[in-house]
C-alpha cells in the first residue's frame, strides 16, 4: 500500500486532528457526527444551513486531497457529471420507460408492456414509409452536397485575387438558421410571387406549384438542404487539397501526366479520408433532418415528406403516445451512435496518421 | 524523395494583406494547387454571387413594402423603405390601428441573454475538462470523448423526449434556469472538443519549465496554457453561440411565452398564416443573420475546426 495520502499517514491520531485543508477523514468524522445532531437539536431552518456547510467541508477536503493524485478526474468530473444529469440519465430513462405503456398527458401509472412497443413500431406501415421518406430525402441530399461541394473546392483550391472574399459567400449559407432558410426558400417557392415560379412562367406562360407533388416537395426540400450545406463538403476537401506536396505537381508535370491520371494518383488519396468524413457526417445530420421539412412542408404533401425525426415528434408530442416514441427513438438512436463512432474512428485515424 | 524545388512565383495577392484561407490552413510554398489569375476571380465572383443570392434577396426584400414583396415580375429598383425594420418591434396589426409591441424585443434578448449565459457556463465547464482530458489522461480517455461527442451527435428529438418529461415534473419547463441547462450540456461536448484540440497544439516546453520553476498545476493552468489558448476560447465561444443561436427544436419545446426564443416565433409567424408579411419577415431574417453573418467573417480560419466539432483541425 502506498502512503500518498497525507491525511493517513503513520501517526494516525495526530494526523486526524491536524487543521489541514486535505484533512478529509476529520471532515468526514465531522460531518457523520455533526449532521444528526445539528437536526436533532437546532431548528430545522438552521440545521439545513449548518449540514450544507459541513457538506461542502467535506467536499472540499475530498478535492483538495484528490488533486494532484486524481486532477485529471476531478477537472472532467463537473462536465461527466452535467451529462450525465442533461442527457444520459434522461436516455436511461427514457430507455427503461420504452418497455412501458405511458402516456404523457394521462395520469395513469406506467404499465410494463416488455418489448411490445418495439414490436409495434417495428410493425408499423408508417415507420417504414417515413424511414422510406428519409432515406430518399438524404440520398438525395448528401449526393448533391458531394458532388457540389466537391466542384466548389476544385474552384476555390487555387489561389487567386479576391479569394478570401468570395469565399465567404459561399461560406455563409451553412452558419444560418434552418428556421431563416425555411422561411426564405418558403418565399421563393411561392407558387404566385415565388422567384421560382416567375423563372418558370417566363418560359411556359403558366405559374409553378413546384411544393404540390410528392417529387417537387423532396425536390425543393433536398435544393435547400443542399445548398446549406455544400460549403461544408467544400471546407472539407479544400482542406485535403491544399495538404497536397507541391513536388508531386512538379514532378508529375516533369512527367508529362495528364491532368485525369494526376487527380486519381495524386490529389485523391489526399482528399480520400476527408470525402468519407463528409460523407459520413453530413448523412448523420441527413438522417436527423428534421427542421427544414417541418418549416418548408409540414411533411406534405400527404406524409410524402415527413421524415423519421418528424414522425418521433408527432408520436410523442402530438399524439402524446410516449413511450411508443421512445421506442422509436431509441432504434433512432442507434443507427446514429453507428454511424457517429463509424465517423469518429475515421477521423481519429487521420489526426494519427497527421 | 525529391527534395521541394524552389517556390513558383506566387500571384501579386497572395503576399499582400488580403491572405486568403489556403495559407491559413497550412498552404506553404511546399504544399497545395498553385495559383490562378484573374480569370478564375471571375468565374468564382459569378458562382459565389450566385451562391450567395438568396441571402441577399432576403436583405432586398426587407427594404420592401407588403406590396412590393409580393410583386410579379419581382421588382429589383424599388424605393427602399426602413418601416419594416421597426415593424419588427413596434407595429399596429390592423390599419390605423394603435401601434403595439410584437414581443420581438423580448425575443431577441431571449436568444442572446440565453445563448449567451449557457456559452459562458459551457466554456467554464468545458475548459476545465479539455485541459483535463489534454492533460492528465483517464484511463479510457479517448472512451470518455468518444461517448462526449455521441451525445451531441444524437439527433435532438431523440434527448428532447425524456427531458421534456423530465423538466415538467421537476417545474423546469418553460424557465430561463430549464432552456439555459440544457443549452449549457448541448453545448458541452463541442467545447470540450474544440478546447482540447486548441490545448493539444500547445507546446509542452513552456509548461514543462514553469514546473521546473516550482509553479503549481493551477498556475500553470492560468498563467500559461489558458494565455495561449485565448483566440481558441473565442473562437468555440462565437461557435457555442451561433449554434445556440440557431437552435429550434428544444427552444420549441421547451421555451415558454416569456422565454422564447426568435427561432420559434419565426417559426409561428409563418406557420399558420394565410397571409405572411413577407417584408416583415425578411427585416426579421435580416437582423437575426446580421450578426451570424459578420461572425462567420472573422471565424473563417477557424470555421473547418468549428463546423467539425473539433475533430478535423487541418
Amino acid at each position: 500500500m502506498t502512503i500518498a495520502d497525507p491525511a493517513l499517514g503513520s501517526n494516525g491520531i495526530g494526523r486526524l486532528l491536524s487543521p489541514a485543508w486535505n484533512n478529509w477523514p476529520a471532515a468526514l468524522l465531522l460531518f457523520v457526527a455533526g449532521l444528526p445532531l445539528s437536526i436533532a437539536l437546532l431548528p430545522s431552518a438552521i440545521s439545513f444551513w449548518v449540514s450544507a456547510a459541513l457538506a461542502a467541508l467535506l467536499a472540499t477536503t475530498l478535492v483538495v486531497n484528490a488533486w494532484g493524485r486524481y486532477a485529471g478526474g476531478l477537472l472532467v468530473t463537473p462536465a461527466l457529471a452535467l451529462l450525465f444529469v442533461m442527457n444520459i440519465f434522461p436516455l436511461l430513462w427514457s430507455f427503461g420507460l420504452s418497455f412501458f405503456s405511458y402516456h404523457a398527458n394521462r395520469a395513469r401509472a406506467p404499465a410494463w408492456v416488455g418489448l411490445d412497443n418495439y414490436a409495434k413500431v417495428l410493425t408499423d406501415p408508417d415507420i417504414w414509409d417515413r424511414l422510406h421518406n428519409t432515406v430518399i430525402l438524404a440520398t438525395m441530399t448528401v449526393t448533391l452536397q458531394m458532388v457540389i461541394g466537391f466542384l466548389l473546392a476544385l474552384m476555390f483550391a487555387k489561389q487567386f485575387p479576391l479569394r478570401r472574399y468570395l469565399l465567404i459567400l459561399v461560406l455563409t449559407p451553412m452558419m444560418l438558421s434552418f428556421v431563416a432558410i425555411g422561411a426564405f426558400f418558403r418565399y421563393y417557392y411561392d407558387p404566385t410571387f415565388g422567384l421560382l415560379s416567375q423563372a418558370v412562367r417566363l418560359f411556359t406562360g403558366q405559374p409553378y406549384i413546384l411544393m404540390n407533388s410528392v417529387w417537387g416537395a423532396r425536390a425543393g426540400i433536398v435544393f435547400a438542404d443542399a445548398w446549406m450545406w455544400s460549403p461544408f463538403v467544400m471546407l472539407l476537401v479544400l482542406a485535403g487539397l491544399v495538404s497536397v506536396p507541391k513536388y508531386l505537381y512538379e514532378a508529375a508535370a516533369v512527367d508529362r501526366v495528364s491532368a485525369w491520371r494526376q487527380f486519381w494518383a495524386i490529389t485523391f488519396p489526399y482528399i480520400r479520408g476527408l470525402l468519407l468524413l463528409a460523407l459520413l457526417f453530413r448523412t448523420i445530420e441527413a438522417f436527423k433532418l428534421f427542421d427544414l421539412p417541418f418549416i418548408l412542408t409540414q411533411g406534405g404533401p400527404g406524409t410524402s415528406t415527413e421524415t423519421i425525426a418528424i414522425k418521433v415528434y408527432r408520436v410523442a408530442f402530438e399524439n402524446n403516445k410516449t413511450s411508443d416514441s421512445t421506442a422509436l427513438a431509441y432504434i433512432l438512436l442507434f443507427t446514429v451512435i453507428v454511424l457517429t463512432n463509424l465517423y469518429l474512428y475515421f477521423a481519429s485515424q487521420r489526426a494519427r496518421e497527421a | 524523395m525529391p527534395e521541394t524545388s524552389p517556390a513558383p512565383k506566387q500571384s501579386p495577392s497572395a503576399a499582400g494583406p488580403g491572405v486568403g484561407l489556403l495559407e491559413r490552413l497550412g498552404l506553404t510554398r511546399a504544399s497545395g494547387v498553385g495559383a490562378a489569375g484573374w480569370g478564375r476571380t471571375l468565374l468564382a465572383a459569378v458562382v459565389s454571387l450566385i451562391y450567395f443570392f438568396p441571402v441577399f434577396w432576403i436583405m432586398l426584400t426587407a427594404f420592401k413594402t407588403y406590396n412590393d414583396a409580393l410583386a410579379v415580375p419581382a421588382k429589383f429598383i424599388f424605393s427602399p423603405t426602413l418601416e419594416n425594420f421597426v415593424g419588427v418591434f413596434n407595429r399596429a396589426y390592423s390599419a390605423g390601428g394603435q401601434s403595439q409591441d410584437t414581443g420581438f424585443t423580448l425575443y431577441f434578448f431571449n436568444s442572446l441573454f440565453i445563448a449567451g449565459v449557457s456559452v459562458l457556463l459551457a466554456l467554464a465547464i468545458g475548459t476545465l475538462a479539455a485541459f483535463g482530458f489534454s492533460r492528465y489522461p483517464l484511463k479510457g480517455n479517448d472512451t470518455y470523448l468518444f461517448m462526449i461527442l455521441s451525445t451531441r451527435m444524437l439527433p435532438a428529438i431523440v434527448v428532447i423526449i425524456p427531458i421534456f418529461i423530465m423538466f415538467r415534473v421537476v417545474g423546469l419547463a418553460g424557465t430561463y434556469v430549464g432552456i439555459i441547462a440544457l443549452y449549457t450540456t448541448f453545448n458541452l461536448p463541442f467545447t470540450i472538443w474544440m478546447m482540447k484540440s486548441f490545448f493539444d497544439e500547445l507546446s509542452p516546453d513552456v509548461e514543462d519549465a514553469a514546473r521546473l520553476d516550482g509553479s503549481s498545476d493551477v498556475a500553470v493552468f492560468f498563467k500559461i496554457c489558458l494565455p495561449q489558448v485565448y483566440a481558441g476560447l473565442a473562437a468555440t465561444a462565437v461557435f457555442g453561440l451561433i449554434l445556440t443561436w440557431n437552435e429550434f427544436l428544444f427552444a420549441l419545446l421547451l421555451s415558454g411565452v416569456e422565454t422564447r426564443t426568435v427561432p420559434v416565433a419565426m417559426a409561428q409567424t409563418i406557420g399558420g398564416a394565410l397571409n405572411v408579411h413577407w417584408g416583415l419577415l425578411a427585416a426579421t431574417e435580416t437582423l437575426f443573420l446580421i450578426p451570424v453573418i459578420l461572425v462567420t467573417f472573422l471565424l473563417q480560419d477557424q470555421l473547418l475546426r468549428g463546423v467539425t466539432f473539433g475533430t478535423i483541425k487541418k
